[in-house]
């Protein structure tokens, strides 16, 4: 007698062949697509209000917007509505983003500081920053600072989250190897929990500059001259929809821009991540 | 330099975890601790490199340090602990620096640690580029590179797959040989205490205390895989920690 016990088996007609049912579940990127589908909308979009299919009162032709462009590139005020907004966002962006990086690890690292930031960071996160702005005004002027004032405070609650979230989640066996080499405490913090904690960091500035972006045109929508956002109010209030759209697209862009320099920033960073 | 354990005990909150232990690591030798898994050997040693505090008891350093000697106390890690975002030479240079060690010192060390491990072609290289084995050496030659007077190992093979785990026995033997370190070696696994241990300390469950002390005449170079007289010892450790082991398992953990 063998030692395996026979099973009961119904005589084998055909091999049955194994059913794949493995695979997907792991999205991956394919640049020319998001190409494709603004090209597909751009088209269909001048098609339909070309064939009237579309009413011009309700969207404008893209090719008028992109004639706006033109036109705005021609008389100078291209410029002169994009490089105060760039300037308010970088300034601003840079205040708020550096302050909450120093206040997040900080909260990260010391239980005082912790205990007392994290309340307040969270009652001041959910305000509406842009309800803030009157304020602002009176205390930095009516104006740039008010602007950098609300761009920085509006990007500064969110880095302040994701830096202290991203230090906690810092393995603390390297932090255990770092004093178990005798590394200084400095040292642990600079070697060890600032590049750690570094995926963290960057991937919250995606969010803190989009928020940025739009406190940027609420601010010049309140109160400036010159800017984007100060453009689409005017064109808004007329009702010029090619104008309205020409200063979309160039937020649009800002938003493609800003998210394109932090994925550089993280390849060159994080080239050690698997 | 020796290290002597006097009498430590230690409990986390009401439930005892060592009781009463005394033990010296005489310098030069490998010192493993075996025990059921929960009976505190991992604890054990983080008090000997003080990363954690006993709540009775002392450790002791005796005698004076090796010369050259950057961090007496050095731990090589179950899970390697390495930057994932500094090369090889990057994380050897780490322990480095802070003990003031640059340039062409520091290059030096890293050289002759590299080429002692086997790594000299893999100086630039990245953690996720190697292999868990490869990850280990790196770990034990950034050990090696801060001149320790003991070694501090805490189940350093028990991440790997057996055939690993035999090829870096043989290294570890054979660094030992070339030129001798104190060890104290954490470990669950018997066939390795056997291999490199002068010294096993079996421990009991919890509360951890020290059941035997085996020791081992046999040289480590002589030592090989399969020997007769070591799976009699190795048997025999096992007739030790046999019930034990299994009513370590059955415990209810109540943290």
């Amino acid at each position: 007698m063998s030692d395996t016990p026979s099973l009961p088996t119904s005589p084998l007609k055909e091999p049955l062949e194994v059913r794949f049912r493995g695979g997907g579940f792991a999205p991956t990127s394919h640049r020319w697509i998001g190409m494709a589908v603004f090209v597909v909308l751009i088209l269909v979009t001048e098609w339909g209000t070309r064939t009237g299919w579309i009413s011009p009162l309700s969207l404008p032709q893209p090719s008028d917007v992109l004639a706006t462009f033109g036109e705005l590139w021609r008389s100078g005020q291209l410029f002169k509505h994009l490089v105060p907004s760039l300037t308010r966002f970088v300034v601003g962006a840079l205040i708020g983003v550096s302050l909450g990086i120093i206040v997040g690890v900080q909260i990260g690292l010391f239980s005082y500081i912790r205990s007392g930031m994290v309340p307040l960071v969270a009652a001041i996160f959910p305000i509406p920053k842009i309800a803030l702005l009157p304020l602002f005004v009176i205390w930095f002027g009516i104006g740039e600072g008010s602007k950098y004032a609300l761009i920085a405070f509006g990007t500064f609650t969110p880095t302040v989250v994701a830096t202290y979230g991203a230090v906690d989640n810092v393995d603390r066996s390297l932090i255990r190897m770092g004093q178990s080499f005798g590394l200084s405490w400095f040292s642990i913090v600079r070697k060890i929990v600032l590049p750690g904690a570094m995926p963290g960091i960057l991937s919250g500035l995606r969010i803190s500059l989009a928020i940025a972006i739009i406190l940027l045109v609420a601010a010049e929508m309140l109160g400036a001259q010159y800017g984007i956002g100060a453009y689409i109010l005017e064109a808004g209030s007329l009702y010029d929809l090619e104008r309205l759209f020409a200063g979309v697209v160039m937020l649009s862009l800002l938003g493609i821009l800003t998210s394109g320099a932090i994925g550089l920033i993280e390849r060159r960073l994080l080239g050690w991540r698997i | 330099m020796d290290i002597r354990l006097d009498r430590i005990s230690h409990s986390y909150g009401r439930s005892e975890i060592l009781r009463d232990i005394s033990l010296d690591v005489p310098s030069g030798q490998i010192v493993c601790l075996v025990g059921p898994s929960g009976c505190g050997k991992s604890t054990l040693l983080r008090f000997l490199g003080g990363l954690e505090r006993p709540s009775a008891g002392r450790v002791l350093q005796l005698g004076t340090r090796p010369r050259g000697c950057l961090n007496p106390l050095t731990y090589v890690f179950q899970d390697f602990a390495l930057l994932p975002w500094r090369t090889v030479r990057g994380n050897i240079s780490l322990v480095l620096e802070d003990h003031g060690v640059k340039g062409a010192a520091a290059d030096a060390i890293i050289e002759d640690v590299l080429s002692r491990t086997k790594l000299s072609d893999f100086a630039e290289a990245l953690p996720k580029q190697l292999s868990g084995g490869m990850k280990q050496r790196v770990a034990i030659a950034r050990a090696l590179a801060v001149r320790p007077a003991v070694m501090l190992m805490d189940e350093p093979l028990s991440a790997l797959d057996s055939q690993t785990r035999e090829l870096l026995m043989d290294d570890l033997v054979a660094l030992w040989t070339r030129q001798p370190f104190t060890a104290v070696y954490v470990t669950h696994n018997l066939a390795e205490a056997v291999r490199l241990g002068h010294k096993i300390v079996v421990l009991s469950r919890r509360p951890g205390q020290i059941r035997q002390i085996v020791d081992i005449e046999k040289p480590l170079s002589e030592r090989s895989y399969g020997d007769a007289d070591l799976e009699a010892i190795q048997k025999h450790l096992w007739e030790l920690m046999r019930e034990e082991a299994r009513a370590a398992d059955e415990e209810l953990l109540d943290v």
